[in-house]
């Protein structure tokens, strides 16, 4: 199997030390988290963690049932690329005087759908949002114009298929255990079973 | 905090509240929770809770031992034999990071503890005061789940919460670090509710009655089923429903470590043991049956070997509560998810009477072949020098197998786990995940405080024995009685036998010089004597059972014995030497 990008979303309880009891579970591993974000979710009170990493469907199938496993998670998911819709937001901060002049600068920002947050006389700071690869070529754009300083949010993703958390937290709460069983995917394959 | 965690709002008309300090509020849940041992030692940070438990001594008894590793190590052991949450007490610091190697050693291990520790004051958190470790990130990794209290109001619920935890699912150890404030602080407690239910946790998978008709298909079907059991079977208490399972099916059956004892040693299904050290047979036939049915067992390395030549002929059935555990490190045929106690007479019902008697007949082959290779001469060894196995033996034809047999970890563990004999569960306390060496002595004390009607046998190494040594201390004390029984070879064995064969013989710091042990035990009030020669081993075990107290006898084993059969590190369970 072949690695490849995957988006975990993990719905939690909103516990101090949960982010170090998940992140501890890729660190165990040696596996790089690429990004991580934490945040509320659309349910008060339930935190969401967006987890990207590069691993082959099987790693990243173990390290959601490990992560599951954690008494304070409720519930986790992962999630190919064109499964999610996603959005990273990135800031450029590069010097004022540099691009007043050049005209063309301006002109390229607005080709990147970037804005300006911060005009400044010393420096002015753009934001974009949009996948690695756009705000990646800003970065070229704007390193001839004296690029001061750039950062990059971890990952948001949103789940295509998903109706959201509202009715899987009904069944949680409910004091009968969920029916919920990831199905075996290897049951309709059992000739395949043993390619490890 | 979250609202889940908080005491429910009682009506204040119907509900009398009383102000209690938070260390009180420790002990009424420990009495809520039926708790009637605590291992533990005091330190400055959990003072006000030695407080409160002064007032208590009539309802919790408090076993003071002598290094923090030793408490836990008890509570495994009380845990193992009792099958009940084992209690800890640790002050903040020191005493708390002297239980990491415990935690980790039943998380891996599947012990449920509940282990208190004192913490700083809640407003020197993080300032490095006297005492003050991150005790909650440290554990972390070996937790089940851990929370630090800094409000007295919280305590109720989260202990609730933490006895829940430990011992419900997969049990495993929590760690609850309690601020010295909130010990001290007064509160409205308004009684103690127990805790069932917690809406991210689910104990337990939800049984799927098509899993099991796959697996009842998959096993009527099969001509050469095998079943694997561990711990799963002790924990779940399903020792009946899984005799009544491989009876009815007729499957032949070997145990894991972790499994010992769960079925009598004698039983005709019975064809020993797993892995590494394990027995030749369920070994070489793990490579040539064509169901492999795991029940309770989570495929360690050490049973496995090689994970490529594992079983790969056979379509695999894992029974397991952990859904994390399937498919983890051998791909499953038919996951049949959720507590064997439940799953086993559901599968019970469905498969067919069944006798297998040719494919057992190639068990006892097998067994033949051990028996005239290692077996016999470990037994009946006719040098000079004294054998570990003809200890064990002659300890069997004393004990009946009725003893709690308590080991450490080395050779002297694996022989005891290859040739002692059980007729009843929970006898066979070993560090099994993590091979702890120094676990046995202590475990054997917590071991007989939780099964105070049996005998308890700890089998230590003269290694393993230093490590945990100070526990002497603990039953002369206590006046518990345990049986010490050293098997001493003057090496680190196993370290030594892996020198020998793997590193030619390049015996690298094991050579390990020993106290005069008796003399040791005689210091802390402890009979004993030792024996070096045949003729005087029955008779001393006999004396070592039978004094009214505990008692230490130390044997003079073999320098360089090996334990074979063995699996080599990176080969096959079908590539099992046999010397
Ligand atoms: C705490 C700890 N340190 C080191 C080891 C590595 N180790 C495994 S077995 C062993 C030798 C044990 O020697 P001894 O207690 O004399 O028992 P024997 O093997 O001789 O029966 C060692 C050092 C371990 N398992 N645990």
């Amino acid at each position: 199997m072949n690695k490849q990008e995957f988006t975990i979303t993990v719905y939690t309880e909103n516990q101090i030390g949960l982010l170090n009891r998940i992140a501890i579970i890729f660190s165990r591993r040696k596996i790089n988290i690429e990004s991580m974000n934490s945040s509320p979710s659309e349910i008060d009170g339930i935190h969401r963690f967006t987890i990207v990493m590069n691993e082959t469907e099987e790693v990243v199938r173990k390290l959601v049932r490990q992560i599951e496993k954690q008494v304070d998670v409720l519930k986790a998911y992962y999630n190919t690329g064109d499964e999610i819709v996603w959005q990273e937001l990135a800031l450029y901060k590069v010097p004022t005087d540099e691009i007043a002049e050049k005209v063309k600068v301006e002109r390229l920002l607005r080709e990147f759908g970037a804005r300006a947050v911060v005009i400044r006389k010393d420096y002015t700071v753009f934001e974009t949002t949009g996948h690695r690869e756009e705000t990646d070529k800003l970065i070229k754009v704007l390193e001839p114009y004296g690029l001061i300083e750039f950062v990059r949010s971890a990952r948001v993703a949103i789940i295509k298929e998903s109706n959201g958390f509202h009715e899987k937290l009904k069944e949680f709460e409910e004091l009968n255990p969920s029916v919920e069983v990831v199905a075996n995917e290897y049951l309709n394959k059992q000739e395949e079973v043993f390619d490890m | 905090m979250q609202d889940t965690l908080k005491q429910p709002q009682k009506d204040a008309l119907l509900t009398k509240t009383e102000s209690i300090s938070g260390s009180e509020a420790v002990m009424r849940a420990f009495v809520e929770e039926g708790v009637e041992t605590i291992f533990g030692y005091p330190g400055g940070a959990i003072m006000p809770i030695y407080d409160a438990l002064y007032d208590y001594q009539q309802n919790l008894e408090h076993i003071l031992v002598r290094h923090e590793q030793g408490a836990i190590h008890a509570a495994q052991g009380y845990a193992r034999t009792s099958g009940r949450t084992g209690v800890v007490f640790a002050t903040s610091g020191p005493g708390a990071t002297n239980l990491v190697t415990g935690l980790a050693d039943a998380l891996i291990d599947s012990t449920p503890l509940v282990c208190i520790t004192g913490q700083v004051f809640a407003h020197l958190l993080g300032t490095d005061a006297f005492q003050e470790t991150d005790i909650i990130n440290i554990t972390t990794p070996c937790t089940k789940w851990n929370y630090q209290v800094t409000d007295a109001n919280e305590i109720p619920a989260v202990l609730a919460k933490a006895f829940f935890i430990a011992n419900s699912g997969r049990p495993g150890p929590v760690l609850i670090d309690i601020t010295k404030n909130a010990q001290v602080q007064k509160f409205d407690y308004s009684g103690y509710e127990k805790c069932n239910f917690i809406r991210s946790y689910r104990p337990k998978p939800i049984v799927r009655k098509e899993y099991i008709e796959q697996a009842a298909q998959l096993i009527n079907e099969a001509k050469k089923p095998f079943v694997i059991f561990g711990q799963g079977v002790i924990l779940g208490k399903a020792e009946k429903e899984f005799k009544a399972f491989i009876e009815k099916a007729g499957i032949p059956t070997a145990w894991t470590i972790m499994g010992l004892s769960a079925l009598p040693s004698n039983h005709p299904l019975n064809v020993g043991m797993l892995g590494m050290h394990g027995n030749y047979a369920p070994n070489v036939l793990t490579n040539d049956c064509d169901v492999l049915i795991a029940v309770g067992m989570r495929f360690d390395d050490r049973v496995t070997g090689r994970l490529d030549k594992y079983a790969r002929q056979a379509k695999v059935i894992h029974l397991d509560i952990d859904p994390a555990e399937i498919d983890k490190n051998v791909k499953t045929t038919v996951p049949v998810w959720g507590d064997c106690k439940e799953t086993l007479p559901l599968l019970t019902e469905l498969v067919q009477f069944r006798n297998h008697a040719a494919w057992i007949q190639r068990f006892k082959e097998l067994e033949q072949e051990e028996i005239d290779a290692c077996i016999y001469k470990e037994l009946n060894p006719t040098g000079d020098e004294l054998t570990m196995g003809e200890v064990i033996k002659v300890l069997n034809e004393l004990t009946n197998g009725e003893a709690v047999l308590v080991t450490d970890v080395g050779q002297h563990q694996m022989v005891t786990c290859r040739y002692a004999k059980f007729i009843q569960s929970k006898s066979n306390i070993t560090s099994g995940g993590l091979g702890t060496m120094g676990f046995a002595l202590p475990a054997a004390i917590g071991a007989k405080f939780g099964a105070p009607d049996r005998t308890v046998v700890a089998i230590i190494g003269d290694g393993g024995f230093q490590m945990t040594i100070q526990e002497l201390g603990t039953i002369m004390q206590t006046g518990i009685n345990v049986k010490l029984l050293i098997l001493n070879n003057s090496f680190l064995g196993m370290v030594r036998q892996w020198q020998e064969l793997f590193h030619s013989k390049r015996y690298s710091f094991v050579d390990i010089t020993s106290p005069d042990f008796v003399l040791v035990a005689k210091g802390y009030r402890i009979e004993g004597q030792r024996v070096a020669d045949r003729a005087g081993l029955r008779d001393a075990l006999k004396a070592m059972l039978e004094h009214d107290g505990s008692y230490l006898l130390e044997v003079m084993v073999g320098k360089e014995n090996n334990v074979f059969p063995m699996v080599e590190a990176g080969t096959s369970v079908s590539e099992i030497r046999l010397k």
